[in-house]
């Protein structure tokens, strides 16, 4: 059995491993095509990034990674939230407008924020779990529609309550003693690891105790993988889609704090958007296991991070990093397809080896489907 | 990783197939929009509601949201869910940008369906031939659709005069059509304010001037894929592998061509609709000038039941929230709250004589909010516009989505021999 276990260790990790090989090779062919320089590209790619890119790796990736677990939980019961990215919007600027009220002292305002931002998540997701089960709109519509909502509802509170900074419209500042500061991880870099990243590493364990060792993670997996079967076994599939939502939403609430105590303390036209959208994928690099998850996001953030040396390094533009990104996700899902073909095939003939050595008439490939 | 949409249903939906209808015929449909809108514009006061400038707005913001929704119809009636719509739109901005640039602006529609199709190509590959989730791939492609457009424009247009490293230098439109007597005679008439005749007057003046060759193009390509798709024995192939694949393949239909067929042509459509925005309504390519539209096209396909006449008027409500917000602003917007509020109490109404007691009550206080708002506020804030259209499908879709019936296999997963 050892050497089968091994075997299987490495059928999972061909997958990605594939994925990321084809990607490069297809980003290389579009970079030819392009007449840009490949050696280049690859040698900035992979060089060694300094100290103060590993922090900026890292606090990326631990942003990401709460995306990438938000877009997990609804993957989990085939629920496509793609309204992550509207979700941490509304949770983010509500929580700048309540944190910059300094109604309650220092580290209790950050909890209470917290709270905050994930009970406005889990109400903006809750929006596309109750018509979906009411009245049966695709949450897929139903979370894109949410999304541009939330960009147009976000810039009209912002006009109503903001206050103006040169050419940024922004929130109140956070009053300081609600700052969250950094951890100085690498003596060597200027900047710090964001405090708030320890959400990150939180919602990582929370994630894989709420689904792998509680009832209700139990409900989440049977319903994502059959919901029939749940159905049959008691569990209340149309409650579990709002909840679930919910759940998502309030994690999807928890993404844009990190930068928000530790760093911008206000929120503002300028915050950083579109993590959302880059969660999906790294849910889905990750294949919603939460330590995958955090190997996807920290893949994205290091991709991003050297895009940034691209211009200078190679004159190549930094959008072409995107395109492996994308690439990666679709590879993945195609190696992992393929993969589970090869290993089905494998089984078959395991099988029929098995089978016709006990019971040479019987055996088919096709009875073991 | 499967999915079942079919089975996420809430149990208590009825099958839409066993619900016997009336079918209301379109021009019923577009008479009673009129009446309504006339009435608003008459007793609001609003003259631009339907000016023959918000009008010719609606179209030029129309094709490409109809160009997207008739894109999805091709694909998900072989039963492929494409969201890659919006990568594909992208990709199809871009080539209009690069052929339109060079080689003229019919070029660039070409170079548009063509980039289109290399998205698609992409989708189908994944979709079909490896079984991917149709929801994944596509998400993929407009991740690789968005990095690609800006990589390209980028390495394209950097050094070109006008042009720069997010956007083209000007690009020329294709031919645009104006009829000199109707057109003046019909804006005279519209400058009358009569109720109706008015309306119908800057409606017809609006499609008479400056009439883009690439709506004419639009329309055509509606119709044409109305007719090949259901009054063909090739149409009913396709659409047989989007309601019971098992069953096509049993008759000797191959699925995978059909499916492959219709994603690529979706590409095609979908590029299309880029080169629209492209070379027509922005007559220049820029970074994200999609916006969304893709997404919205594929609202306006559910709104439009998978069902050509369905999505033109799905495309033209969202078209028109858009060129409202742009041409007349927010006291217009203002004047159409009292028209929701008209249409929900409409709907409440049906909704009580069919015995639906719950959602008759929504749509009514739904309705009697927006009447509220109509007579409390003398405008709406442009971030509120600019919310309109998605709004409008949420609600559409909240009140409408048991009525619509999807392709039976649509977005499922099929292999070859499935049947056995």
């Amino acid at each position: 059995m050892g050497k089968l276990d091994l075997r299987r260790i490495a059928l999972a990790l061909a997958a990605p491993v594939l994925a990321i090989v084809v990607a490069l090779v297809i980003t290389c062919l579009i970079l030819l095509a392009a007449g840009s320089s490949v050696s280049g590209f690859l040698s900035t790619i992979f060089s060694v990034p300094a100290e103060r890119n590993v922090i900026n790796i890292l606090n990326n990736a631990s942003i990401l990674y709460l995306s990438g677990l938000a877009a997990a939980i609804g993957f989990r019961m085939n629920l496509f939230n793609i309204g992550v990215e509207g979700q941490y919007q509304m949770a983010v600027f509500t929580a700048a407008v309540f944190a910059a009220q300094g109604w309650l002292p220092g580290p209790i305002n950050v909890i209470v924020s917290i709270i905050v931002a994930m009970l406005v998540g889990a109400i903006w997701a809750s929006i596309a779990g109750v018509l979906k089960v009411t009245r049966g709109v695709s949450e897929v519509i139903s979370t894109i529609m949410l999304n541009a909502i939330a960009v147009s509802l976000t810039a009209y509170l912002l006009r109503k309550v903001g206050v103006s900074t040169g050419s940024n419209l922004a929130t109140e500042e956070i009053p300081r003693d609600s700052w969250v500061g950094g951890i100085k991880l690498l003596s060597g870099a200027p900047n710090e690891l964001l405090g708030l990243s320890v959400l990150a590493v939180l919602g990582g364990i929370g994630y894989a105790i709420l689904l792998n060792r509680s009832k209700f993670g139990f409900a989440l997996r049977a319903t994502g993988t059959s919901a029939s079967a749940a159905v049959a076994s008691g569990i209340d599939v149309r409650r579990m889609v709002v909840v679930s939502l919910m759940i998502s939403g309030a994690v999807a609430g928890l993404i844009g704090l990190p930068l928000l105590f530790g760093n911008s303390h206000s929120y503002g036209t300028t915050f950083q958007a579109g993590i959302g959208f880059a969660g999906i994928a790294v849910a889905l690099l990750g294949r919603n296991n939460p330590i995958g998850i955090a190997f996807g996001a920290l893949l994205f953030s290091y991709l991003t991070e050297q895009s940034n040396l691209l211009e200078i390094n190679a004159q190549v533009s930094p959008d072409i990093v995107a395109i492996s990104q994308g690439v990666i996700v679709l590879a993945v899902v195609i190696a992992y397809e393929v993969v589970r073909r090869y290993r089905n095939a494998l089984e078959q003939r395991q099988v029929a080896a098995e089978l016709s050595t006990s019971a040479p008439s019987e055996a088919t490939p096709e009875a073991t489907r | 990783m499967t999915m079942a949409p079919e089975e996420l249903r809430p149990a208590g939906a009825p099958s839409a197939a066993l619900v016997p209808r009336r079918r209301i015929s379109i021009w019923v449909w577009l008479l009673v929009g009129l009446v309504l809108i006339s009435a608003v514009r008459v007793l609001t006061g609003a003259n631009e509601v339907d000016s023959a400038g918000t009008m010719r707005e609606t179209v030029n913001a129309s094709v490409p949201i109809a160009l997207a929704a008739l894109a999805g119809l091709w694909s998900e009636r072989a039963g492929v869910v494409n969201i890659g719509l919006e990568g594909m739109m992208i990709l199809g901005t871009i080539g209009a940008g690069y052929f339109g640039y060079w080689y003229g602006p019919w070029a660039g529609i070409v170079g548009a369906m063509v980039f289109g199709m290399i998205g698609a190509a992409l989708h189908a590959l994944a979709t079909v031939y490896f079984g991917v989730d149709h929801i994944v791939s596509g998400v993929a492609i407009n991740i690789i659709a968005l990095g690609a457009a800006a990589f390209l424009a980028d390495t394209w247009f950097s050094g070109l005069r006008g042009g720069g490293p997010t956007q083209s230098p000007p690009l020329d439109a294709p031919l645009s059509i104006t009829l000199p007597g109707i057109s003046d005679a019909m804006i005279t008439l519209q400058d009358k304010h009569w109720f109706i005749i008015s309306d119908l007057a800057s409606l017809v003046a609006a499609v008479t001037t400056q009439l883009s060759s690439m709506t004419v193009l639009a329309v055509i390509l509606i119709v044409g894929s109305a007719l090949l798709l259901w009054r063909t024995g090739f149409g009913l192939r396709l659409r047989s592998c989007g309601e019971s694949p098992v069953a096509a393949e049993s008759l000797g239909v191959n699925v995978y061509r059909y499916k492959v067929i219709a994603v690529l042509t979706s590409g095609a459509i979908a590029g299309a609709g880029g080169a629209f925005i492209a070379l027509v309504s922005s007559g220049i390519y820029q970074n994200g000038q999609t916006g969304g539209r893709g997404y919205i096209g594929l609202a306006a396909m559910i709104f439009g039941n998978w069902r050509p006449g369905g999505l033109v008027m799905g495309s033209v409500l969202f078209g028109y929230t858009d060129a409202l917000q742009l041409r007349a602003g927010g006291e217009a917007v203002h004047a159409l709250l009292i028209l929701v509020a008209i249409i929900l109490l409409g709907v409440a109404i049906l909704q009580f004589r069919r015995g639906l007691k719950i959602a008759a009550t929504t749509s009514l206080v739904i309705g009697v909010g927006f009447a509220v708002w109509f007579f409390t506020t003398d405008t709406v804030p442009a971030d509120f516009t600019r919310m309109t259209p998605y709004v409008t499908t949420l609600l559409v879709l909240g009140l409408a989505a048991q009525r619509l019936r999807m392709p039976a296999a649509d977005g499922l997963r099929y292999r070859r021999g499935q049947a056995g």
